[in-house]
């Protein structure tokens, strides 16, 4: 089989789930179809013959940015669910919609999995240019230098800020 | 007619040999996990100076089965308040990404399922997509102390995973491959472990607290929280948290194992008569043992920190030593100290 076919079959799921995020009301339920997303974008990557770059999506986005999205969603309850039963009630008659479409899209993915595992034996055949760590890396440090910079100042203010948050200003005991 | 000529081209002899493989490794690691769980209670016996399990079967080996067999006979309980659908998607997911893990563990020169190359990394999607399992478990459940374990959860494995990632690149940078296989055929001359005592360190410490046992169970400390994520779990859903955790020691066990052990290769002090006289499957079978053996040597001895004093110890002892083995083995590999495999010519 060409590696256009499982490629466009991920892609077309990736489309599918992004679409679900944005018209969807529920906040943690997009955030599930979101991760479905960026796992499939991941499988996408792979087909396209990068398969450090789909690794990275994988472990930093749907592994550790979206389990604090989901977090933070979980945490402040954005649900506005006062009443935990009325979870049942909202839950009998449309849990199927709710949960099914992400469980779904994932057990593709799952099966896209399965046929990459299988057949990675002979798998150098999924692209003629596979990009590897090293050539991203020469990447990153020859042209892109200034980017990687300017991304890394980025990320130090953002831990200046998050220390001035979480820093408190009046002594005392906490916990 | 589209669709039996993919199906065709998909399923030929050596898909389906693959397919066997996994059937069999299947097989062979859930009765294995499932045995973990006596051979745990009866070593901690041991060391306490008690005898355990010692009733069901000779020596008590069949205690898992009676545990099993109990187990399944329970009521498969879901509260009415829980989100029933995730409820019973968490315990799924936990168990999955622990066994999709142990798709790029190479178990002897022969016998593995893929040789991703980019084995390692896809080792560390597959824990980080595990805490995912325990947060909806948690959050499914709408219990309070479910919720906090849950919370814990997220916070501890997202931060351990950080570390488990930088001690892991030292080998990387020596083996100079993504790939398990070929990391195991780099430490030919020699096992990792020599060079990357710290980086072997930090990754067991990050090990213990990704598959979240004693003494980083903060996710279910039972004297905290009753029994954190899976407080409203029982029957076969409670038994998948449990599968997956045993599944988890022995995957970080097998992981260390190929990365800093050698994997399957006999050591090198022995003469070749005597190493090639035993399998490398054993070889390999042997060392994971003797790594889970020390796990629950770790439950039975250390006392479980407070969550502030874990994340403490996290950010500010594992991090700094991790980068520091980091910068060290590409220094020395740079300087030509240690020697690696490939591109040392440029």
């Amino acid at each position: 089989m060409t590696v256009e076919v499982p490629f466009y079959f991920a892609a077309v799921i990736a489309i599918f789930a992004s679409l679900r995020v944005v018209t969807g009301s529920n906040a943690i339920h997009s955030l599930l179809y979101l991760v479905v997303s960026l796992l499939a974008v991941a499988v996408c990557f792979y087909f396209l013959g990068a398969p450090f770059a789909a690794g990275l999506e994988v472990i930093v986005y749907a592994g550790a940015i979206l389990v604090l999205f989901v977090f933070a969603a979980m945490m402040f309850d954005l649900q506005g669910d006062v009443d935990p039963v009325n979870f049942r009630q909202q839950g009998k008659s449309n849990w199927l919609s709710i949960w099914f479409g992400p469980c779904l899209l994932a057990t593709l993915l799952l099966v896209e999995l399965i046929y990459i595992i299988t057949s990675s034996d002979n798998g150098q055949k999924f692209a003629s240019n596979l990009v590897d760590a090293k050539a991203v890396g020469i990447l990153l440090y020859g042209p892109y230098l200034l980017a990687v910079e300017i991304a890394s100042f980025l990320l130090l203010a953002g831990l200046v800020g998050g220390y001035h948050f979480a820093k408190d200003d009046a002594p005392g005991d906490h916990l | 007619m589209m669709g039996s000529l993919v199906l065709a081209s998909v399923i030929n002899s050596v898909v389906l040999f693959k397919l066997l493989e996994i059937a069999v490794i299947l097989a062979l690691l859930i009765p294995i996990a499932a045995m973990l769980v006596w051979v745990e209670r009866r070593m901690i016996g041991i060391w306490q100076d008690r005898l355990g399990p010692n009733r069901v079967g000779p020596g008590g080996i069949l205690q898992s089965l009676a545990d099993l067999l109990k187990i399944l006979g329970k009521d498969e309980f879901t509260p009415s308040f829980a989100d029933r659908f995730i409820f019973i998607l968490a315990p799924i997911i936990a168990a999955v990404t622990v066994l999709m893990s142990f798709v790029v563990i190479p178990f002897s020169d022969s016998i593995g399922v893929s040789d991703l190359n980019i084995g390692v990394l896809f080792f560390l999607a597959m824990t980080s997509l595990a805490v995912y399992g325990v947060v909806l478990a948690g959050w499914a459940s709408k219990n309070k102390y479910a919720l906090l374990g849950s919370m814990r959860a997220a916070a501890q494995t997202i931060s351990y995973e950080v570390f488990m990632g930088l001690s892991v690149m030292g080998v990387v940078l020596i083996s100079g491959s993504f790939n398990l296989r070929e990391i195991v055929i780099a430490q030919q001359n020699g096992w990792f472990i020599n060079s990357q005592f710290i980086g072997f360190v930090v990754f067991l410490i990050a090990g213990i607290a990704e598959s979240h046992r004693l003494p980083f169970d903060l996710p279910e400390a039972e004297t905290e929280l009753t029994a954190g994520f899976h407080t409203e779990y029982s029957g076969l859903k409670f038994a998948l948290f449990f599968l997956g955790e045993y599944l988890g020691v022995t995957l970080i066990s097998a992981m260390s194992v190929t990365l800093f052990f050698g994997g399957y290769l006999a050591p090198g002090f022995l003469p070749d008569s005597i190493a090639n006289f035993i399998p490398p499957l054993v070889w390999f079978i042997g060392k994971v043992m003797v790594l889970i053996m020390f796990f629950i040597l770790l439950r039975t001895s250390l006392p479980r920190p407070r969550f502030d004093q874990l994340l403490a110890f996290g950010w500010k002892v594992m991090l700094p030593l991790a980068l520091f083995n980091l910068l060290l083995t590409a220094v020395l590999r740079l300087t030509g100290v240690i020697s690696g495999t490939g591109d040392l010519h440029g």
